[in-house]
């Protein structure tokens, strides 16, 4: 990763955490002062989201030209993924319980994003569980492809369809009901920019460091 | 016509007043941030966030490092 990319990471997420405390938010009921959650917890999903792209990406790759560094590229991604997406999870549970009342609703959305952060947790099973190399590269990419097939679904479509307490779901509004003026934008295009840039810096930090054992073990 | 005037400003300041008002009504840390404490919780947080990016930046050079060493 270049090294301007990570200094832009910093600066993004400097203002982010600034202006997101400081900046005026919509006064709205019930969300009142929460509503800047929008700027931490949000950008989590979406980082997940954008790192499993990632990593689906590889995926692709790797069944095209069977690299083994490809293969290592789609791992470090989807590692990184699905810590973005625990911590979305977390956060996502603790504004729920001031909010909607429960840290567990049953909203559709969240159910859907544990089925789907389960669907990934089993990639790592799977990957765990192959001893040849070849073979689990072969097998973790096909995995990739379905996981990725399954988490739209379960995130951005079935809640969508069904009545869910998450915005731009259930016939709600997107997110014009938070930014009736779009000064929310500001701050939240920025964070999610932000914590992807952190996301594909620390995938990267990982599959340099897995080049580094496995230059090791093959001497 | 001395009336029409009075009217006309009363309803200009119930007009001007009335959304602020009606938007106070939407409870926020607004005293928080008339004390200014917010500042105190905005620099926490750019602390533990440096900190962060500090352990980043540390990792990557080891990293870096580590990759001259094996390549020599």
């Amino acid at each position: 990763m270049k090294n301007w990319l990570k200094i832009a990471a910093v600066v993004l997420l400097v203002y982010v955490h600034t202006a997101g405390l400081l900046m005026e938010v919509p006064r709205l009921n019930i969300l009142n002062e929460t509503v800047r959650a929008l700027y931490f917890h949000v950008p989590m999903w979406f980082g997940m989201v954008l790192l499993y792209g990632g990593s689906v990406y590889f995926a692709f790759r790797y069944l095209r030209n069977p690299l083994q560094k490809t293969d290592m590229q789609s791992e470090a991604f989807a590692h990184a993924g699905t810590a973005f997406g625990i911590l979305g999870m977390l956060t996502g549970m603790l504004w729920a319980n001031y909010t909607w009342g429960t840290p567990w609703h049953g909203d559709p959305k969240q159910n859907g994003a544990a089925i789907a952060l389960l669907v990934y947790l089993a990639y790592f099973v799977l990957r765990g569980s192959v001893e040849n190399r070849e073979q689990r590269a072969r097998l973790s990419a096909v995995y990739n492809v379905f996981a990725f097939a399954a988490m739209v679904p379960l995130i951005f479509i079935i809640p969508r369809l069904t009545s869910s307490m998450h915005p731009g779901s259930g016939g709600n509004p997107g997110f014009n009901v938070y930014d009736l003026d779009s000064r929310m934008r500001l701050v939240f295009y920025p964070a999610v920019a932000g914590w992807f840039l952190v996301g594909v810096w620390i995938a990267s930090l990982r599959l340099r460091y897995k080049l580094l054992i496995e230059k090791i073990s093959e001497r | 016509m001395k009336h029409v005037v009075q009217a006309m400003m009363t309803l200009a300041v119930l007009l001007a007043v009335v959304p602020q008002v009606l938007a106070q009504e939407v409870e926020m840390a607004d005293a928080m941030r008339a004390e200014g404490k917010i500042y105190v919780i905005v620099a926490i947080i750019l602390i533990v966030l440096a900190g962060l990016f500090v352990y980043l930046f540390l990792l990557d050079r080891k990293i870096t490092k580590a990759e001259k060493l094996l390549n020599k």
